[in-house]
């Protein structure tokens, strides 16, 4: 795959639920490597966004292209594309009747076709990296909402994608848990991993963000590299958004 | 006015709580005792235990005729169960009509079942993995050839000889098995996206959950034989067995359709996000999870189908139930208590092994919710 080949590219995207129009002509492209944040009001459709990036949810008129992949109604191509990108859920989704070991293990086995052992090797490591690997053999039911979380981002990382998904990844998490789940972010973005996360973290957003983007109305009603984004906010909604969510 | 200010020096330590109640007096007072309706409430239930239970032991165990003693003991005054009945027919009670001297063949597939079932129920047994899967696909096959016959020079047994606790066993045993696979794939269906797949599961569960297991059993054997071309015509006990399996999978299929709906979307969506197609997400992910919450519901129908399997008399079938009562018009054992001591007989063996399957349904049950509560 060449580099000139953008990581996601979104032209003329819309989709409806019924007779709502979710979203709206989005047109968006993320390069290879970069770190979107993408924050709005609650039913503004930004979480609807992602799930489109993976298919979790179709959309109806524009295109969306993955490492160069379109996403179309074909089977293959949708698998191609979820080996490629790996999501972090708000509420983890961890398979509760699965040990720790067993949710990195699973996909890897049974989808990247990875003997037992590599795949444990690998699920170790990543593991490791976000800290939880003394958890390794308890359910996740036993486990903290931030070590849960933490489990998840390494779930999604034993399939080695090459994009992550973050859909509100801290949004339940108890306030003594943010952080961790925060660091182990940074850490990725840090590793040069493409990333598109929904999340009202600004503090976040400043550190990591190449780019914010703010949605109302299921548009994409401003983007800006975060300096410009919270210190120079131009539309009058971002404003109020912004005047709202920092005054906290 | 503004509050105090407060600022805590060291934490309180957790300590032991109260003690409402000591010892045996204190257990019964608190449970037995409570009140004055409870206290009456107490002594009426010890009246009638104290009525019910010793001269059910007298009859059962005290004033009980035994095997040895044969039949005309059964026919003194004031004697108990006739134990004896039950011991003179013992072998047809087990064994139906199935030829006597083949009767061996019975004990086999009996040895043969323990032997590869049992240690199926034995959790963490090495290679567990190839005995189920020895348990499936070969064991039914050695069990219908040595019980049936006609090969590799065993005299071929017909069905219609089959009976007794045999019989029993095999209808249970083959409806159970059939019944849950079928079921799960029928609540998938009544799932599915798909309509022609949805509607015709949501038909062929509401056809067979509305129709009553004898009216079945009577098609199977009586009225599908009509429909069918002439010449074809296969085994009463393979229609019966089809025909109970059907309507035995329609109530699974609801049991499990419980258990699905129970899991949460994420459980999908992660799948999905993780690359697994719906079939690998169903067996891996979403099943395992969907038939543990279910197992109740699951050995509910079990113990009555295993009940339910005493219908098949209807249709000429004798089944453990049906020997039993079949030997009362025996006019060698007519005596006064023979139907009580057959009837009690039979429920004592039909409750032991109900029971089992909930003991041993709940221990499952245990073991697999270690850890596992969902957070």
């Amino acid at each position: 795959m060449s580099d000139t080949v953008a990581a996601i590219e979104m032209t003329g995207v819309h989709k409806w639920y019924g007779a709502f129009h979710v979203l709206k002509q989005i047109d968006l492209t993320v390069k290879r490597g970069e770190r979107i944040v993408i924050c709005g009001p609650s039913g503004s459709g930004k979480s609807t966004l992602i799930r489109c990036i993976n298919r979790l949810e179709q959309h109806q008129r524009g295109t969306i292209k993955v490492n160069g992949i379109e996403l179309t109604s074909d089977v293959k191509r949708i698998d191609q594309v979820h080996a490629e990108v790996g999501m972090v859920f708000q509420q983890f989704n961890l398979f509760p009747h699965l040990t720790i070991l067993e949710n990195c293990t699973l996909a890897p086995i049974w989808v990247r076709k990875l003997a037992k052992a590599r795949a444990q090797e690998l699920a170790m490591l990543y593991l490791e990296r976000v800290h939880v690997a003394d958890q390794a053999h308890k359910f996740p039911g036993q486990l903290s909402s931030g070590q849960q979380q933490r489990v998840a981002i390494a779930r999604a990382l034993c399939m080695t994608p090459k994009i992550m998904l973050f859909d509100e990844p801290t949004s339940s998490l108890d306030p003594e848990m943010i952080k961790e789940v925060l660091d182990v972010m940074i850490d990725l973005a840090g590793e040069g991993m493409t990333m598109v996360c929904v999340t009202h973290e600004m503090g976040f957003a400043r550190t990591v963000a190449d780019r914010v983007i703010f949605m109302d109305e299921g548009q994409i009603v401003e983007q800006n590299a975060p300096e410009e984004f919270f210190s120079r906010p131009q539309h009058p909604r971002t404003k109020e958004f912004l005047s709202q969510i920092l005054s906290r | 006015m503004s509050a105090p200010a407060f600022v805590r020096e060291a934490y309180q330590i957790a300590s032991p709580p109260p003690v409402l109640s000591a010892g045996v007096v204190g257990w019964i007072r608190a449970n037995l005792f409570s009140s004055p309706a409870n206290a009456l409430l107490t002594l009426l239930c010890l009246y009638v235990i104290w009525r019910t239970v010793p001269p059910l032991i007298e009859w059962a165990f005290f004033d009980a005729v035994w095997g040895s003693q044969g039949r005309d003991a059964c026919l003194a005054n004031g004697a108990g169960a006739c134990w004896a009945f039950i011991d003179a027919k013992f072998g047809q009670i087990i064994y139906g009509r199935y030829t006597l001297a083949e009767r061996w063949r019975v004990d086999l597939v009996f040895v043969i079942s323990v032997l590869s079932l049992g240690p199926l129920f034995v959790e963490r047994m090495p290679g567990r993995r190839y005995l189920a899967a020895f348990a499936l696909l070969v064991y039914p096959v050695i069990c219908y050839l040595l019980l049936s016959g006609g090969h590799f020079g065993l005299p071929a047994v017909e069905s219609p000889l089959w009976g007794g606790m045999t019989l029993t066993l095999v209808v249970a045993t083959v409806t159970m098995t059939a019944a849950l696979p079928l079921g799960i794939l029928l609540a998938l269906g009544r799932r599915s996206q798909m309509p022609v797949i949805r509607i015709f599961s949501v038909m062929f569960i509401e056809m067979w959950r509305g129709v009553p297991l004898i009216t079945i059993l009577f098609m199977a054997s009586v009225m599908l034989p009509l429909f069918l071309p002439a010449g074809v015509n296969f085994d009463k006990l393979v229609r019966v067995l089809i025909g109970m399996s059907l309507f035995a999978s329609a109530y699974m299929a609801e049991v499990v359709r419980g258990g699905l709906q129970a899991i949460p979307r994420g459980q999908y969506e992660a799948a999905s996000a993780l690359g697994f197609g719906f079939w690998r997400a169903t067996a891996l992910i979403i099943l395992p999870q969907a038939l543990r919450l279910v197992i109740p519901g699951i050995v509910n129908n079990y113990i009555s189908l295993f009940k339910d399997t005493t219908l098949v008399l209807v249709v000429g079938l004798v089944d453990f139930l049906g020997v039993i009562q079949l030997n009362f018009s025996d006019a060698k054992w007519s005596t006064p208590q023979t139907s009580l001591t057959g009837y009690v007989f039979a429920a004592a063996v039909f409750w032991v092994i109900c029971f089992s399957m909930s003991r041993y349904s709940m221990r499952v049950e245990r073991r697999l919710n270690e850890g596992t509560r969902r957070a």
